[in-house]
């Protein structure tokens, strides 16, 4: 099977590279000392603590504005909409780290919302830095990732009967209570696809990360960068990036099984 | 069940009504509806009784789903008021209006079973767990579908989603039950059983007032006490089904509800006073049901299709002359098509002589005065 084959060597092969680098010493003898030193040490952790945390928190911001955008745009639509939703929907195309600098120029140190502050108020320094930190990331994450949860609610929003939302109405149900209880139903399989989807994207970011550059927040990728390219540290690097493949395709499976229903 | 025919009021009815809670009746004072320029509503007024079925029949696009909808609160009227009971709705939202509404399409929540579309409602206007489970067993046996509590709407035949569809909306005590076409998606055979079923749920429901709009003129005929015919955003004609049945006001009318034969004549001799008016079609006289038509005017006489006879008795005083053009048979009914000076005629017969004639012969047709109605050629149109 040459397409099987071809894609073992295109894909595979360089995993298993990064495996073998991970459990191998130099010599070739599998060396199980120095993945469980890089698994206990604090700089392992701290990645792996902050990559989960600010991951799970920016997805949770996804799901709630996506939510909340979706049911707006879907449901009570106004004059220019689905203009709207098209324009949130190009956001996948750009590149990450692009949002993260149109977040310097407004909420950086020297961007719009702090000067304009300072001179208002007459402040010395800027007054607002939550951008250096892990908000700042979850923030940016946010923003670049709220429209993979957008598109597949918008889709299944759109294949509720508009009568079953009538007839709730008839029946006496107020707004808050059709949406719990006859549309996000409907959702659920969308919710979960986009949700699994930004969990796996937000792990692996790399960019975002980069360009905050928030002391003290490094995540897997970007100590994987560091611990490479940097510290030239290959195997240190290589026993991290199996435990990011590990979390990524766990994650992969999850978003799979979700779009599978979300197909049927 | 109470054994109350389910046209005109009795005392009985009255009493029921008391037990179930009386209906409302429903009120369009002068209500238009407008999309952007376009008038789909124009000023309506009608009065809908408390524990009548008000049908609303007339040809697709004619502004009947329109009607329902301002009353149930997903129109805007452009002006105009609409009234249920001693309330004014024109300005509350769908929920707080106390309606129950039937659409075409079942609109069941998928992801619920049977027993809790039904319990919906009650539980949205927070009714207490013991009441919910009594009103749902009570609903669910109204429609015949208690067997079906545990299942899911995919689970059930189109019929049956309907039925469950209904006992959503009785469940909840409404004032004011809206049908809007409620059986178009079924077949024949299942349509004919829930029309049955229906006036069978109003018998026993006698104080519900219900407005079923229908494009179907013999669901309107079996089920309402009152017609309305819409056409073109307007009602053409509105009054009790009998009546208008058989002293349609105009001619759309007379076509819309059941097919009419309508032979175009002229009033010789104006209304009597046994209410009969003479009238020339061709060189035939006849005599019709008049109301004040005037010596010299043009008008219609309308013959339904089962009063037309080929064989002349004593009653059948009324005699025309026509080709026969085609006949066909269906089984209970033969419909033997003519053409009388030009004017397309259709009988209707469950029972035909043994020889009929070919179709090209010339044949008599008998019909008897007080089976005819006139019909003003313009009123209305
Ligand atoms: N949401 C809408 N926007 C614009 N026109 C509409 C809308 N709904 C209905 N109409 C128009 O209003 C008219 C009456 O429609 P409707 O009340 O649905 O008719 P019916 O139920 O008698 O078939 C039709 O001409 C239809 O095209
Ligand atoms: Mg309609």
């Amino acid at each position: 099977m040459p397409p099987a084959a071809l894609l073992a060597l295109l894909f595979f092969y360089p995993l298993a590279l990064i495996a073998r680098q991970a459990f191998l010493d130099d010599s070739g003898v599998a060396n199980f000392a120095e993945v469980i030193h890089v698994l206990h040490s604090r700089f392992f952790l701290n990645a792996l603590v902050n990559t989960v945390s600010i991951s799970v928190a920016a997805t949770a911001g996804c799901l709630v504005v996506g939510l909340v955008l979706a049911l707006i745009l879907a449901f009570v639509p106004f004059p220019g909409s689905g203009f709207i939703a098209q324009l949130i929907d190009t956001f996948i195309a750009l590149p990450t780290f692009l949002v993260t600098l149109a977040f310097t120029f407004l909420y950086g140190s020297a961007g719009m919302l702090n000067t304009g502050l300072m001179e208002a108020f007459s402040l010395p320094l800027p007054p607002v830095d939550f951008l250096y930190s892990a908000w700042g990331v979850v923030l940016a994450e946010v923003t670049v990732y709220t429209p993979f949860i957008l598109r597949p609610l918008l889709a299944a929003f759109s294949l509720v009967d508009r009568g079953q939302i009538e007839a709730a109405s008839v029946l006496g149900a107020r707004p808050f209570r059709i949406v719990r209880q006859v549309i996000l139903p409907a959702a659920i399989p969308a919710l979960i696809a986009g949700g699994s989807l930004c969990l796996l994207l937000t792990v692996n970011e790399f960019g975002i990360v980069l360009f905050i550059g928030a002391k003290g927040v490094i995540t897997l990728p970007l100590l994987i960068y560091g611990k490479a390219i940097q510290e030239s540290a290959y195997q240190v690097a290589c026993i991290i990036a199996v435990v990011n493949i590990a979390l990524s395709l766990g994650l992969f499976s999850l978003y799979r099984i979700a779009a599978g229903r979300l197909g049927s | 069940m109470s054994a109350v025919a389910f046209t005109g009021t009795s005392v009985m009815d009255v009493d029921a009504a008391k037990v179930r809670g009386a209906g409302s009746n429903v009120h369009f004072d002068k209500v238009s509806v407008a999309y952007g320029a376009h008038v789909v509503l124009h000023p309506l007024s009608l009065d809908i009784a408390p524990g009548e079925i008000l049908a609303m029949i007339g040809p697709s696009g004619s502004g009947k789903t329109t009607a329902l909808r301002a009353v149930a609160g997903f129109v805007r009227p452009a002006s105009g008021r609409i009234r249920i009971g001693a309330t004014d709705v024109t300005d509350l939202p769908p929920y707080e209006r106390g309606l129950g509404m039937v659409v075409q399409n079942y609109a069941l929540f998928p992801h619920m079973r049977v027993e809790d579309n039904v319990a919906f409602g009650l539980r949205a206007q927070g009714a207490d767990k013991a009441l919910v489970t009594e009103r749902v067993k009570d609903a669910l046996g109204t429609v015949g579908m208690s067997a079906y509590a545990r299942r899911y709407p995919r689970e059930l035949s189109g019929g049956q989603q309907q039925r469950v569809a209904i006992a959503r909306a009785l469940a909840v005590r409404p004032r004011v039950l809206l049908l809007d076409e409620p059986l178009s998606a079924l077949d024949a055979q299942i349509r004919r059983n829930m029309v049955e079923e229906i006036a069978r749920l109003h018998r026993s429901l006698p104080g519900l007032t219900i407005l079923y709009v229908t494009h179907d003129q013999t669901e309107a005929l079996t089920l309402a006490d009152k017609i309305a015919i819409m056409r073109d955003g307007r009602v053409c004609s509105h009054g009790p089904t009998t009546e208008l049945y058989r002293r349609p006001p105009n001619r759309f009318t007379a076509e819309f509800l059941g097919r009419a034969n309508l032979l175009p004549v002229t009033i010789v001799e104006g209304v009597g006073s046994k209410g009969f008016a003479t009238a020339r079609h061709g060189d035939k006289m006849l005599t019709g049901a008049g109301r004040d038509e005037k010596t010299g005017a043009k008008s219609l006489l309308c013959i339904r299709p089962q009063h037309l006879s080929l064989t002349a008795d004593s009653e059948h005083t009324n005699r025309i002359v026509g080709t026969l053009r085609e006949v066909h048979w269906q089984g209970e009914l033969t419909h033997l098509m003519l053409d009388v000076d030009g004017t397309p005629v259709r009988i209707s017969a469950t029972r035909l002589p043994m020889a009929l004639p070919e179709p090209g012969a010339t044949v008599p047709l008998f019909f008897t005065p007080a089976d005819t109605s006139l019909v003003p050629e313009d009123a209305g149109v």
